[in-house]
């Protein structure tokens, strides 16, 4: 079994008096892709944004590369946010900015790279995502699917070890959502990038996922977990069952 | 020639040598990364285009690692002699970077072409005038429109957003009090003060008291008031009206059949409209108390102050004043909301439509102060 690249032990999270997620434990280990899944509202946003570090949680820790992201500050902080990439779910681009400089933005802040040598590679991959021609456009001259896309080229804008991806084919037609599973796994197999995505999309999570967690409103945890090949087939649990095989909460199983 | 970047075994290093025939050889060595290609690239590139090599072959046996930036720094290479008609090829790189450069090396687009010159001035200038005057056009379009959709309401008072109207009205007037009692005490205090010198050589400095009533109630109290609910209130309605417009709610109402001037202007003009004069009482009266302590300093008791003020201050004056208040309020809440309705895309946008509203509104006090003074004057009140 490969390293763990991501820790998370005992979280619990939540806002105000409401928890959401209670003692969760997991890891995520090195090269894979990892689904984080869930119907609306269990907190799957909320793990991630931990994960990330844009939230403290309540209590628990999260290791990243074996450095705790809570605890982190200053320096470690920033080397903890340089091992990682993301793309959010709107995009979250700089309106003020075209596709192409949304990408070369941390390639210009973050590496001593000639002005050439960014363009060339923040242009390389928009290509790499399929946005060849649209690398001057605005972000709110391109379609959602565009922005997610440039988002994503972005996030892997200097290659980091794990990209985070919020809801990465959400809004995509089936063509262009089944091009970016492809990219996804080229991505893991040729440069090692372990993944970690949120998502709905059954068909991309059989495409793409080493390992998965399902998430419960109610459990305010996981559970379910491990390949969804074989979750789709356990019919132990009614909520696993019903989540994979798409049955609405009132069918009976 | 041979160059590394640095001492530090990390370091990426190339040499560049000739053989004859032009066929020019380049080995690069260490790791090819982002962290390690930044001193080398740009001399790198150099050296290779001064070498002028008709044939250029790359030995890449040596490196040793390569990621995002090392497939670009390859692509960009190979595109650059690709682009010469000069041939080039890669050997020794490692199977799997090979193929890591076959499936994200694809060169990059070129950049595009810089975009044409400027408009020559004469254009410019019509260019300017042409949206100038389209502004002042939507502007007078947008202020019948209200008047219209308002003529409307008035029929059906019951479909008013009274509840919007009310919250609206709680934030741009009585939230507006404090500030609006401040400057109008400062600026009853600086003037009253800045008056009286002058007038003190004369030994008329009690005429200030009618000096700054007049100026004050007729003038600089409804447009102290404005500039107020201008930067305040004005600018409030742009930026929220634009953050919906970019959100797409405009849309939604509209497509909704809801006419986003009944349901989102009219309570915030209404709004704007009614708590202006009563913000300019406020300023007028703070104004008065400023002066009267400026008077007070100079020795006069407050009695002879409040005689004069009474003396001169007619009812018509007051009026002027409030009437004045309740346009400037109507004229700042309209651009307000036009600004905001016209918001472009992304989030930059918003800021745009807030300045433009608190510019062309106090634009539009200030021409709007001028008819009222020369109107007045001929009309003799």
């Amino acid at each position: 079994m490969r390293k763990p690249i991501i820790q998370v032990d005992n979280l619990t999270c939540g806002y105000g008096d409401t928890l959401i997620l209670e003692k969760v434990s997991f890891d995520v280990r090195q090269g894979e892709i990892f689904v984080i899944l869930g119907g609306s509202g269990c907190g799957k946003s909320t793990l991630l944004r931990h994960l990330i570090g844009l939230q403290s949680p309540l209590t628990g820790t999260i290791r990243i590369l074996g450095r705790d992201i809570t605890a982190a500050e200053g320096n470690q902080r920033k080397q903890i946010l340089s091992s990682f990439g993301v793309s959010f779910q709107g995009g979250a681009l700089l309106g003020s900015m075209t596709a192409v400089e949304n990408v070369m933005l941390p390639l210009r802040e973050h590496t001593a790279l000639p002005a050439d040598a960014v363009g060339w590679i923040a242009r390389q991959k928009l290509r790499l995502v399929g946005l060849q021609g649209y690398e001057d456009y605005k972000p709110a001259q391109l379609s959602g699917g565009m922005q997610k896309r440039t988002a994503l080229a972005r996030a892997m804008a200097l290659d980091p070890q794990i990209l985070f991806l919020d809801e990465p084919s959400a809004g995509l037609d089936p063509i262009t959502a089944a091009q970016l599973d492809e990219l996804i796994l080229q991505l893991s197999q040729m440069m090692g990038i372990t993944f970690v995505i949120v998502t709905h999309e059954l068909q991309s999570i059989f495409a793409l996922a080493s390992r998965a967690i399902l998430l419960e409103k109610n459990a305010r945890g996981i559970i379910a977990e491990g390949n969804p090949n074989d979750l789709k087939n356990d019919q132990t649990n009614p909520a696993v069952w019903r989540f994979f095989n798409r049955m609405p909460a009132a069918a009976s199983v | 020639m041979k160059q590394a970047s640095n001492n530090t075994p990390e370091a990426a290093a190339f040499a560049v040598t000739r053989s004859d025939g032009r066929q020019v050889r380049l080995e690069l060595a260490g790791p090819l990364t982002y962290a390690s290609l930044g001193p080398v690239w740009n001399a790198c590139i150099h050296a290779v285009r001064r070498a002028q090599p008709k044939t250029l072959v790359i030995d890449a046996r040596q490196v040793t690692t390569c990621d995002g930036a090392g497939i670009g720094f390859l692509s960009f290479l190979l595109a650059r002699v690709k682009k010469k008609k000069f041939s080039a090829e890669i050997v020794g790189l490692r199977p799997e970077l090979q193929a890591m450069l076959e499936r994200f090396g694809q060169p990059s687009a070129p950049e595009p072409p810089a975009p044409p010159a400027g408009l020559g001035a004469i254009a410019a200038l019509g260019k300017a005038s042409a949206e100038f005057f389209a502004d002042v056009h939507s502007q007078i379009a947008f202020f019948a429109r209200i008047l219209l959709t308002g003529a409307r309401m008035a029929a059906h008072p019951w479909r008013f957003r009274w509840k919007d109207f009310f919250v609206i009205a709680e934030l741009a007037g009585f939230r507006a009090l404090e500030i609006v009692s401040l400057l109008g005490f400062l600026f009853g205090l600086i003037i009253a003060f800045s008056s009286a010198m002058p007038l003190r050589q004369f030994g008329v400095e009690i005429y200030v008291a009618d000096l700054v009533a007049i100026a004050l109630v007729r003038v600089l109290g409804p447009f102290i008031t404005a500039v107020i609910v201008a930067g305040r209130t004005g600018s409030a309605y742009a930026a929220e009206i634009g953050t919906m417009k970019i959100n797409n709610e405009i849309d939604a109402l509209e497509v909704m059949n809801m006419d986003p001037v009944s349901f989102l202007v009219l309570p915030r003009v209404l709004a704007a409209l009614l708590v202006t004069p009563l913000l300019t009482v406020m300023a007028n009266l703070w104004g008065l108390i400023g002066s009267g302590l400026v008077i007070r300093s100079l020795g006069y008791p407050l009695v002879i102050y409040l005689s004069h003020v009474q003396s001169i201050l007619s009812m018509t004056d007051v009026l002027v004043g409030l009437v004045k208040a309740v346009i400037f309020g109507g004229l700042v809440g309209m651009v307000g909301c036009l600004r905001g309705l016209q918001t472009q895309l992304g989030a930059g946008a918003v800021g745009i439509a807030t300045t433009r509203a608190v510019v062309t509104a106090i634009i539009l006090l200030v021409l709007t102060e001028g008819v009222f003074s020369v109107l007045l004057h001929f009309l003799e009140i």
